[in-house]
């Protein structure tokens, strides 16, 4: 194999076979993928099925944490999950940029076969293109992923409840800094690592163990404040946060007051708010808390009539301001 | 970064905001001039805490903001030239005269890139020396002294492609202007923290001699903006002034001479135009002639086509805190943060853009 990825292996001839064989089945390999049909066939899930898709563009391709492939992996798994669903299958299209290193090809398609390993979600079909240099930016990686609905009824955005209990699995703003310094090539004291990890395992004991959950979703891009935002609205309700409860890193907190970010904006890509009546959040931390992906998890607001679609938090000090969406990305300042 | 958290402090915090209940018995105004302030006092919450007795406003404390309408179309003129641009981020969003953005040119074909500081600029001139690079210099006394280090050390290695676009203020002769403006009533003032680590305290010694205004510079931590608006209304109260320096662990009662020299060595003061504030004695900064081969105006020399400011937007009275954003007849509803009017709603660290975002 060459050392880039050249136009040919686009081509569909027999580079591309050995760019499939070498590369592709190599890392990602399973009975589904390995038959190279042009379509997968699924015979083992029935019943309400959830279908999410992503496509995923990241500078750097590796950064702290995870790479673009674990994240690709673990994006759409995650966004099953949200729906009460436990992924079983994804298909995974790449976009490579000709002239990309073969090593980092390589090195990504691994990263995602120990994600989809570790998920327990296998990859069963997929496609490869070669743009020419110029055309796309080393690497772009589609992944649509399929999986079974275990909870009745599944969680929504639009079901959040006065009364509800609002809670956040882990600590917030990890991966957008994590990303957003290391593009700088800014050193903190501590290195910051992206919190990129799959949620499948954790929602579906959550779904398992305490039933009666209204919404999950993880805040990935526009952060904590956006994701809120969308659900006081879906579901037509307020949201009263409350900013001491709200887990966040101190090296997180002190890189953001440094660049003038707010991590309830920055984007994670492991973690999930849960809200679910109040009545159930003892045991719902319970459960979080004793799984690896939710060892920081805390209750952090609850959902009132209020004014619809709005998101309040109480602020440390005791005094309340509006919570807004993103608008747009957030920006280094000046001084 | 460990300081942060021993500032914040909600006991401590609470103490503070009841001795200013205490003393709040008649109406009070005091006014922040650093974008930092606006937003921390926004967003720890204490805007909705402080009695109702004390008013806020914020004045030209956020550099994108007083940037003037002819010096956006000049950086938006340059965006068609044969140019990299560089620039703080906040400087994207900002519309010139016909709503055109930075973010739009970029979308048009000019090439954009934000960094952090002027010498990721002349890195990037230096990575790319076939190419024109140009540093849109905006920025209080915080930033000036970065930009003229970064010139001395472009100026001593030769680079013949890069460029700055000057556009600093500074900020004692602005608060000269609002102090002596006799529409404007503050009974305080907030003096920046960042800004004060270069200029020291004795350039605000006017305030209290000259115009009796009691004034504060501060750190932008809760518990330092509490502190240091409890010092201006007992000042208020007792009806003296001074000028306080209530950020000693930041700041050096004579700030930063070195990078004052730098900076006097490379620039010197000019009249220039404030938006809201208009035209200020010595307010500007433009380079000396030693440096004046890296003035982007005089090498490309750029037309900005319109100068006529937005119709209706009221950012001037803004700046002024003759208004609140709320009585802006554009306030959003014309001007939003998706689709601002006037440079108050486009930083993050703008009066209009604070009140939008966080008040309820």
């Amino acid at each position: 194999m060459s050392e880039k990825v050249l136009l040919d292996y686009g081509s569909g001839g027999k580079a591309s076979q050995r760019l499939i064989r070498d590369i592709f089945l190599k890392h990602l390999g399973n009975p589904g993928l390995n038959r190279l049909d042009d379509a997968a066939l699924i015979q083992d899930i029935s019943g309400p099925l959830a279908v999410s898709t992503d496509t995923f563009t990241i500078f750097p391709l590796f950064f702290p944490g995870g790479d673009i492939g674990s994240l690709a992996v673990h994006g759409t798994v995650n966004d099953v999950a949200m729906l009460g669903a436990e992924p079983r299958y994804l298909s995974c299209a790449f976009l490579l940029e000709e002239g990309l290193d073969m090593q980092d090809l390589d090195r990504i398609a691994a990263s995602m076969g120990r994600a989809a390993a570790e998920c327990g979600v296998q990859v069963i079909t997929g496609d490869t293109k070669v743009v020419p240099r110029g055309a796309a930016d080393k690497m772009f990686i589609n992944t649509t992923g399929i999986g079974k609905v275990i909870a009745d009824p599944a969680p929504s955005g639009s079901r959040a409840e006065p009364g509800d209990a609002v809670l956040i699995s882990g600590t917030l703003g990890d991966h957008g800094l994590a990303i957003l310094t290391y593009r700088q090539g800014l050193k903190f004291e501590t290195d910051i690592q992206s919190d990129s990890q799959a949620l499948n395992s954790l929602t579906s004991r959550l779904i398992r163990e305490v039933g009666d959950v209204h919404v999950l979703r993880d805040p990935t891009r526009g952060g904590l404040a956006t994701t809120l935002n969308e659900i006081a609205s879906q579901s037509g309700c307020e949201i009263l946060l409350q900013e001491d409860q709200v887990p966040v890193r101190r090296e997180v907190q002190g890189g953001c007051s440094f660049l003038g970010l707010d991590p309830l904006y920055l984007a994670n890509e492991g973690k999930f708010i849960c809200i679910l009546p109040e009545d159930l959040t003892i045991k719902a931390l319970e459960v979080m808390r004793s799984h690896p992906a939710g060892r920081d998890a805390a209750l952090i607001g609850h959902v009132r009539e209020g004014q619809k679609g709005r998101v309040v938090l109480r602020t440390s000090l005791g005094g309340h301001r509006l919570l807004d969406m993103l608008e747009g990305e957030q920006l280094p300042r000046i001084c | 970064m460990s300081l942060s958290n021993e500032f914040r402090d909600p006991d401590l915090c609470r103490n503070l905001l009841e001795q200013i209940q205490h003393l709040a018995d008649t109406p009070f105004r005091f006014m922040e001039v650093c974008g930092t302030h606006t937003v921390s006092i926004f967003q720890s919450g204490i805007k909705s805490l402080l009695p109702e007795n004390i008013s806020h406003l914020s004045g030209p404390g956020c550099p994108v903001c007083v940037t003037h309408d002819s010096e956006v179309n000049t950086f938006l003129a340059l965006a068609k030239e044969d140019v990299l641009l560089v620039t703080f981020g906040d400087l994207m969003r900002v519309p010139g005269s016909r709503g055109k953005t930075l973010k739009a040119a970029q979308a048009d074909g000019a090439r954009v890139n934000v960094v952090y500081s002027a010498f990721d600029a002349l890195q990037l001139a230096l990575a790319n020396p076939s190419q024109n690079v140009v540093f849109l210099a905006v920025g209080f006394e915080t930033t000036a002294p970065t930009v003229a280090a970064t010139l001395k050390v472009a100026a001593q290695q030769q680079v013949d492609n890069f460029f700055v676009l000057p556009m600093h203020k500074l900020v004692p002769p602005a608060l000269q202007a609002l102090a002596s403006d006799p529409e404007i009533r503050v009974d305080g003032l907030l003096l920046p923290g960042h800004v004060s680590t270069i200029i020291g305290l004795e350039p605000y010694m006017f305030l209290a001699g000259d115009y009796n205004i009691p004034a504060v510079i501060s750190g932008f931590e809760p518990l330092d903006i509490l502190q240091s608006i409890l010092i201006l209304l007992r000042m208020h109260k007792e009806k003296s002034s001074a000028v306080i320096n209530n950020y000693k662990r930041a700041v050096a009662d004579q700030g930063n001479p070195r990078a004052m020299e730098v900076m006097q060595e490379v620039f010197k003061p000019v009249n220039t135009a404030w938006r809201g504030l208009g035209d200020i004695p010595a307010s500007g900064l433009s380079l000396r002639e030693k440096y004046q081969n890296f003035d982007a105006r005089e090498k490309f020399n750029p037309a900005p086509l319109h100068t006529e400011s937005n119709p209706g937007c009221k950012c001037g009275q803004v700046l002024k805190g003759k208004i609140l954003p709320p009585q802006c007849p554009l306030f959003a509803s014309v001007c939003t943060p998706a689709e601002p009017v006037g440079p108050c709603m486009v930083s993050t660290e703008g009066s209009c853009a604070a009140f939008f975002k966080y008040s309820l």
